[in-house]
Formats: C-alpha cells, sequence, structure tokens
C-alpha cells in the first residue's frame, strides 16, 4: 500500500493550515511528521484521516485517487488514526470499547462478544499488545489505553496508522513498550505517520522525516544522517539551543514551606503521603516520578483545587491550607495545570478571554463589576505576541488553535503576571523545540528575579537541564533529593529512585 | 529596534477583528428562519391530516397574520404576549449561559406574581411613584427567593437542578392555591381561588389607552427592554457574566481559575428568579389585575423555548419571544376567524422548537441554504 498525498491545501477562514502538501507513506515504513506548534501536522493528518475535507490537492492510494466524506470512508480505505486524545468509554471493556460502531453480530442481531474477545487476543498476540480484553478501560493506565486504541485501529483492519503525538502522555517506559509496538506493525507491513516534538524519538523509529513549517513542507531528514539540532533547525527556521544558561544557584528565604501534607484521590486512597517539601526565593525545585505517584494531586492541593487531609501549607510564612485557589492566586501564586484542555483552558472562549480567565478580576481588567475588555484584549496581544502564541487574532476561540499553542496560551497567562511562586504541571507538555526553549527562558528568568518555581514533569531531560533541586517522589512520598544539598544529579540514580529502587 | 517595530505590528494584527463567518450567519438567522417556515407548512400539513379543508387553512394563516402584526390592537397584543416570555426567558437564558437548566421559571413566575398582587392590594394610600416599585420589587424579590432555593440546594449537595426546579414547580401551583383562599388574599365574598384587585395605584400604566380603551400595552414593556439591556451588559460586560459563562462552558476550567461555583450557582439561579418573578409581577400588575389559580398560564414553559429559540443571548431572546407573542395573538385570532383550535399554535411552536433543536434536519431540508462543507473558494 501506498498512500499519496498531492498538494493538500487547507483552510479555516483566513488561516491556511495546509498550503500545497505533497507527501508519500508508503507500507512497512515509519514517517516521522515534525514541525512547529501549528505548523499543520495535525490538520494534514485529519485530512487524511477523512476528519476534513481538503479544499485543494488529492490522496491517491496505490494511484487511484481517493475521495473521503468522513471517517468512516477513510477507515474503509485501511486509514485509522490514534488521536492525542483517547476516545474511549471508560465503563466499558476493552473488547466491548474495540468492538464499539462495528460490533460482530451472531445470527440473530446479538452482540457477539466472545467473538470480539477472540479477535482482540488474536491482535494482541499478532503485534505483543499484551492488553487484557476484559479489563475496564477506568482501570487501564494511560499507556495501556493507548494500545486499546491501537487495537482499534487494527480491528477495523487498518493497513495505515497515524499517530499524533502518542508519546506526549506516555512514562519513558511506556514510551519504550510503544517503540516495540510500532516497530512490529512496521515489521508487519503498516505504513505508519508518527508525530511527535521529541526529535530523539523520531531518529529512533522514523525511516523518513519530513518537516513542515507554516503547512508547507520545508525539509526531510534522514535519520543517521540528520542530527537533531538540523532538525530543530528545519522546523523553526532559526538555530536552536537545548541548553539553559542559569546564573549560579543562590537561594533567598523559603517561599513555600509543605509540611506532612496528605492528599486523598476521589476514592480515598491516598495519593500523599505526609510528605514535606519547601521551595525558596530564586530557586527551580522538580518533582520528577512516574505518572500517577501523587504529583498530580500534590499539585492541585498547593493549588488549592483539591482538599488537604492532613498536614500544612505555608506561604510566605502565611499558612494556605485551606486557602481558595482565589486567594492563592492574590497572594501571588500561579498555576499551569497539568490537562490544559479540561482545566487550563475553556475551549469555546476567546484567547482574550482564556488570558485573563484567572485574573479578570484584576484592577487591570476590571473596574467594579465592569470588565474593560480593551484592556483585556490588548495585554491578551501583547501576552501571544511574546509567547508566540499562533492565532489569526485573540478573537479566535482557543479550540481552535493547535495544541501546542494551547499550551502556550495558558503558559502566557501564568508566566505574564507578577508572582511569586509558579506551580507548573507539565509546562511544556507538546511543545516545538523553539517554544520550549523560550519558555525554558522564561521560567530561569522568574528564578532570577528571585521567584520560587515547581515543576512537575515527566521529562526527565527537562528536570535535569532546568531545576535547582530535584525530588522524586514514589507512592506519595518524596523518596530521594538531588542536586544542591542532596546528591548530585544523575539520571541513573534518579530513574532508580523512580522506580522505587532507592534507599 | 526592528523587533521592537515587529511585535507591535504583530499586537496591532492579532487584535483586529475578523469578519464575522458565514456559518455563524446560517447559525444564528438562517436556521431559525427555516425552522418557523417549515413549522409553519408542517402546521398546515396537520390540519390537513386532521380533515380542516384548504381554504379553512388559508384563511386561518391570514388570520394568524392579521392578530399578530395586522393592526394597532394585534401588535399591543403581540408585545403584550411576549413581554412576560422575554422577561422569564431572560432568566432562563442566563441560566443556560452557566450550565444551569433552571426548569423552574414557571414556580418563579407563581410566586413572583403572588407577592406582587398581595403588596399591590395591601397597602392603601400610597402614591404611585411609592406603590407600584414597592410591587415590582417583591415580584422580583419573592422569584429570586424561590429559585435560590434550587440554586442552594445544588451548590450544597449536588442534587440536580432540574428535578429540584420541577418540584419547587409542582409545590408552586398547590401553595399559590393554598394561599389564593387565605382569609388576607381571598377576595371577599368569592370561595373560589382568585386574590382582591390590585389597587390602582400599584398598577403597570396602560401606554395606548388614547388611541383605543382596548389596547392592553402597558409599561411593563420599559421594564422588559431594561430588563433586555442589563442581561446583556450582566452576560457580556460584567466580571459576574464572566464567571457565569465559563462555569457554563467549563466548570472544572472555571474552578482551577479560582471561580467559586457554589455561590456562582446560587447566584445565577437567583437572577433567573428574579427575572421570572418580574415576569409575574408583570403579569399581574400589569394585564391580569388579580392573581388566580394558575395565572402563570405556562409562561414559564414557553419561557424555556423563547431561551432556546433565542440562543440564550437576550437579543435573540427578545426577537423569540415576539415571535412567541405574536403566534399566541395571532392563534387566538385564528381560533376566532377560521374555528380552528389555538392547541394548532402549540403544535407550531413545538415544531420549531424541535427544527432549531436539529440544525441538521434543517440543513438536510435546505441544502441550497447553506454553505457547501468545503469550499473551494475564499470568502
Ligand atoms: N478547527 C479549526 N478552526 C480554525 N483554525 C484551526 C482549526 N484547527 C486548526 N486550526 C489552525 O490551523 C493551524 C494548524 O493547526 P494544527 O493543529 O494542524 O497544528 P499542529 O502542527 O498539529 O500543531 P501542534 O504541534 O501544536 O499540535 C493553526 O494555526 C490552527 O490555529
Ligand atoms: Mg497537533
Amino acid at each position: 500500500m501506498e498512500i499519496e498525498l498531492r498538494g493538500i491545501t487547507k483552510r479555516f477562514g483566513e488561516v491556511v493550515a495546509n498550503s500545497d502538501v505533497n507527501l508519500t507513506i508508503r507500507a512497512g515504513e515509519v514517517l516521522g511528521l515534525l514541525g512547529e506548534n501549528g505548523a499543520g501536522k495535525s490538520t494534514l493528518m485529519n485530512v487524511l484521516s477523512g476528519l476534513y475535507r481538503p479544499d485543494g490537492g488529492e490522496i491517491l492510494i496505490d494511484g487511484k485517487p481517493v475521495q473521503f466524506r468522513g471517517p468512516g470512508d477513510a477507515i474503509r480505505a485501511g486509514i485509522g488514526m490514534v488521536h492525542q486524545h483517547f476516545m474511549l468509554v471508560p465503563v466499558f471493556t476493552v473488547a466491548e470499547n474495540v468492538v464499539l460502531g462495528v460490533e460482530p453480530t451472531g445470527p440473530v442481531d446479538f452482540l457477539d462478544l466472545k467473538k470480539a474477545r477472540a479477535q482482540v487476543r488474536e491482535i494482541n498476540e499478532t503485534y505483543g499488545l499484551e492488553v487484557d480484553p476484559d479489563e475496564f478501560i477506568e482501570n487501564l493506565p494511560v499507556g495501556v489505553q493507548q494500545r486499546v486504541e491501537i487495537i482499534k485501529v487494527l480491528f477495523r483492519s487498518a493497513n495505515a496508522i497515524i499517530f499524533d503525538e502518542p508519546t506526549a502522555v506516555l512514562t519513558p517506559q511506556e514510551v519504550t513498550e510503544f517503540f516495540a509496538i510500532v516497530k512490529s506493525l512496521r515489521s508487519a507491513g503498516k505504513a505508519i505517520v508518527f508525530i511527535t516534538h521529541k526529535l530523539h524519538e523520531i531518529l529512533e523509529v522514523a525511516d523518513r522525516i519530513s518537516v513542515l513549517r507554516e503547512g508547507r513542507i520545508v525539509g526531510e531528514g534522514v535519520p543517521g544522517k540528520t542530527t537533531d539540532l538540523e532538525l530543530a533547525e528545519m522546523m523553526v527556521g532559526r538555530p536552536v539551543s537545548f541548553n539553559v544558561a542559569k546564573k549560579p544557584f543562590s537561594p533567598g528565604p523559603v517561599l513555600l514551606d509543605v509540611q506532612h501534607l496528605t492528599v486523598l484521590r476521589e476514592n480515598d486512597a491516598v495519593a500523599v503521603n505526609d510528605l514535606s517539601l519547601n521551595v525558596r526565593a530564586g530557586e527551580i525545585v522538580g518533582i520528577a516520578g512516574v505518572q500517577g505517584n501523587g504529583q498530580s494531586e500534590l499539585v492541585e492541593a498547593l493549588a488549592g483545587v483539591r482538599r488537604v487531609a492532613g498536614g500544612s501549607v505555608m506561604f510566605q510564612g502565611k499558612d494556605i491550607t485551606g486557602a481558595s485557589a482565589r486567594d492563592r492566586h492574590r497572594l501571588g501564586m500561579a498555576h499551569i495545570p497539568e490537562d490544559r484542555q479540561r482545566t487550563g483552558i475553556i475551549a469555546a472562549f476567546t484567547v482574550a478571554e482564556n488570558m485573563v480567565l484567572d485574573t479578570y478580576y484584576d484592577s487591570r481588567f476590571s473596574h467594579g463589576l465592569a470588565m474593560d475588555w480593551q484592556a483585556v484584549n490588548q495585554n491578551s496581544a501583547a501576552a501571544a505576541a511574546a509567547f508566540d502564541v499562533r492565532t489569526p487574532s485573540v478573537f479566535e476561540k482557543a479550540g481552535h488553535l493547535s495544541g501546542g499553542n494551547q499550551q502556550k496560551l495558558v503558559v502566557a497567562r501564568e508566566l505574564n503576571r507578577d508572582t511569586k511562586l509558579l506551580i507548573a504541571a507539565q509546562p511544556t507538555r507538546g511543545l516545538d523545540v523553539g517554544s520550549i526553549e523560550y519558555i525554558h527562558k522564561r521560567i530561569v528568568d522568574a528564578r532570577e528575579e528571585g521567584d520560587g518555581i515547581l515543576i512537575v514533569s515527566s521529562e526527565l531531560d527537562e528536570i535535569m537541564s532546568l531545576c535547582d533541586r530535584i525530588l522524586v517522589m514514589f507512592k506519595g512520598r518524596v523518596v530521594a533529593e538531588f542536586g544542591a544539598a542532596g546528591r548530585p544529579a544523575n539520571k541513573n540514580d534518579i530513574g532508580l529512585a523512580m522506580a522505587g529502587v532507592a534507599a | 529596534m526592528s523587533e521592537q517595530g515587529d511585535t507591535t505590528t504583530l499586537t496591532a494584527r492579532l487584535l483586529e477583528r475578523a469578519a464575522p463567518k458565514r456559518a455563524d450567519f446560517e447559525d444564528l438567522v438562517i436556521v431559525p428562519l427555516f425552522a418557523v417556515v417549515v413549522a409553519l407548512i408542517l402546521g398546515g400539513v396537520a390540519m390537513l391530516a386532521t380533515n380542516v379543508d384548504l381554504e379553512t387553512i388559508g384563511r386561518s394563516y391570514v388570520a394568524l397574520a392579521y392578530g399578530s402584526v395586522g393592526s394597532i390592537n394585534a401588535l399591543s397584543e403581540t408585545i403584550t404576549a411576549a413581554t412576560p416570555l422575554i422577561l422569564a426567558g431572560l432568566g432562563v437564558a442566563l441560566g443556560f449561559r452557566a450550565g444551569l437548566f433552571n426548569i423552574g421559571a414557571e414556580g418563579q413566575i407563581l410566586m413572583g406574581g403572588m407577592a406582587a398582587v398581595v403588596v399591590g392590594f395591601s397597602f392603601t394610600g400610597l402614591p404611585m411613584l411609592v406603590h407600584l416599585p414597592l410591587a415590582l420589587l417583591a415580584g422580583i424579590v419573592a422569584g429570586a427567593l424561590y429559585a435560590a432555593i434550587a440554586g442552594w440546594i445544588r451548590a450544597a449537595t449536588g442534587a440536580h437542578e432540574v428535578i429540584l426546579t420541577i418540584m419547587l414547580n409542582m409545590i408552586s401551583y398547590r401553595l399559590v392555591d393554598y394561599m389564593l383562599r387565605m382569609p388576607a388574599i381571598q377576595r371577599p365574598g368569592r370561595s373560589d381561588p382568585i386574590s382582591s384587585s390590585v389597587l390602582p395605584s400599584a398598577e403597570l400604566p396602560r401606554l395606548l389607552e388614547w388611541i383605543g380603551p382596548n389596547l392592553r400595552l402597558h409599561s411593563g414593556v420599559f421594564l422588559m427592554l431594561a430588563a433586555v439591556l442589563f442581561v446583556y451588559w450582566l452576560l457580556f460586560k460584567s466580571t459576574i457574566g464572566f464567571e457565569f459563562r465559563a462555569s457554563g462552558e467549563s466548570p472544572e476550567a472555571a474552578r482551577f481559575a479560582g471561580m467559586r461555583s457554589g455561590l456562582i450557582i446560587v447566584l445565577v439561579m437567583a437572577l433567573g428568579g428574579a427575572l421570572a418573578g418580574l415576569a409575574g409581577a408583570n403579569q399581574v400588575l400589569g394585564v391580569l389585575g388579580r392573581a388566580s389559580s394558575g395565572f402563570s398560564a405556562g409562561i414559564g414553559f414557553d419561557a424555556l423555548a423563547v431561551a432556546l429559540l433565542g440562543r440564550s443571548h437576550p437579543f435573540g431572546v427578545v426577537v423569540a419571544g415576539l415571535l412567541f407573542g405574536a403566534l399566541e395573538a395571532g392563534g387566538r385570532q385564528m381560533q376566532v376567524d377560521a374555528g380552528v383550535s389555538i392547541d394548532l399554535i402549540g403544535i407550531i411552536q413545538s415544531l420549531i422548537i424541535l427544527f432549531i433543536a436539529a440544525p441538521l434536519v434543517v440543513r438536510a431540508l435546505f441544502p441550497w441554504g447553506f454553505r457547501k462543507a468545503a469550499p473551494a473558494s475564499k470568502e
């Protein structure tokens, strides 16, 4: 099977998301698709998977032009897509989710789950996926849920599989397993498109690399020949530095002091267990750990959006254990939430509205009860320009921005006001290398100004390059500390601590 | 230096508003327009199916048009009928915007109307300048408090507001009947549930009596217009409206942004109830002059449709309210002139809502009214 995109153009109003794109995808090959945020990668793949109809150009499968009127047509033509946001029913089992929409039925019209289960097992064995067909989705970790999405696509007998930023939500361990799956799919003769912002990943699994910028293909790369620096420059159009330049560490007084903090999950299980930590002025503290070890709950508790079950939180000497999220904002705490789609932005609101989502009450943006939209818009435009949020205007709906630009919007909102402490969960998730460079610079600038910063990230590289001090969380506790007073940071040791091995 | 210039132009570009999209226009204008047309046609089909001859059908629609916009009296009736629909519709729309389904306008109208009536007949000797505002205020406060009950229970316990407001509607019917038989309220000498009459000093003055004594248009229409502007300002120009809309679009994101959902829920419900209460006061002080059993007459339920049809936008609610008012006024004429049951108007109203709620049906029926899915050219 060979899929050829010829001269694909896709517009959204004034925005040209794809412009005359030519691309070939072949069986038994992994095509890596790179490009900065808003370059048009997702749009292009949505065209290929039948979600969008192109304004120009054509798609050829094995030389024959095809027209997709919807995703159904694309699936019938053998093209499946694994979206970044999974589309699974949490209260259904794996098998039920897989057959949803294409249920195999017996002679009388009843759901033949037995057959479905058998088919899921078969796919499991062929590609080494190891998913229990009878487990409920809500009980599965993210990495396994992703495999269910893959099974769904394979169940519909796809020959071409598109992955849109599949590794953004995976732990390093899961990424390794994911690559093994991709490789077995490739050797089974599937054509694969792999979108990511992590250059080392693409160099590891891709057979060919195409780079998009501003909707056009601007270059190709060959793993083994092209270096990550070259790829980065091709993407962003300028040289990118992966190193963060920091002044020497000279911390001030303690800003945030957490003592014996205990936080529960919704089901009353202990998420954060008697945890103590502190963040000082002019210090970047990183929390490393495998996802699901209480980091999310810790951040939410510190941000005031999750109840504290025990212990105390002091900020600048003031007890804020029971303070509301708004109180904390007012005291000078900023929070970049982990899940931008659910908690960071409001998709139906404009960029300008989202930019003041937690500061609208400030005297800069409202007088008494009256919003000052003029000021809001001005400020948003300035912030969007500074943080390179790619949007046609500040009146565009945030939901229309590309994933990475939504993230930049949240980061811009939180970094663009005068705060003393930043709590950031996965601040650079889904960002391109150029944007990461800029955000890191802003975070370091904040540190130089004497702000305290607490970062939770599943990117060990990010934590290692940015942080003055690294805490490793395991099962709700801090099990190891590196840098500053503790041991010097070392990737291997941190990895071991994350697995719960260290002392 | 040049970089400075670049960011300035970039900022300026970001502040440029895009021209309204064709899709918005389709959504806001074409779909409702077609929905009304299709509903009217299907209403005719319904009459045909029930053995009404073509001539009578023709006569009905002429009467509908005549009775709604054909004369000064018709216009007066249309606006009089539209006023409480718009007031209560605004209250419902406010709830929709904040993600709350306030089905309780009917009960809030009843409570507001009762309070206004009681104040309206109880205080003798007050000048109108004091008495009328007092009666209106009583209606507003009673409606707000009644709705706030549902809001408070929802915020405190998480019980769903649909159930709560439906229950409060049930309670309000019986409560009104009960109150109307209380000696202090019941009209002396009557045994049926009916209140004393509102004193002239608390009546909303009629506006067109100098043209004809039967023109019922009253000054409640100004209250309605003020309410429209107020709700518009509140939703789109105030911080409170920002919070309402944020909670409506994404309660989680609103919570993470530090908005207090419980407070917002109570406030939205109370404001919606205030508007519905004002609608009730408007009815008793401007049209009915007294309260009787079930004087809300389903306005609270039609208000749901009005809010829906008006896309929960204050100006949309005005248009939808006027349409429903016209259907009601015209429907009465239709009954008189053509002998067609006023129930037909109910059918037409329901069909309109059906088509609004299912825009895809409208699009499928009138493909030429809409842009093709993938335009070859730029707009
Ligand atoms: N539904 C939409 N409506 C309007 N504009 C859109 C829509 N979807 C995408 N765009 C615009 O098209 C451009 C390309 O977006 P796309 O999502 O394809 O980027 P991307 O390369 O996937 O970026 P990212 O790496 O951030 O995910 C962006 O400028 C975006 O604002
Ligand atoms: Mg994308």
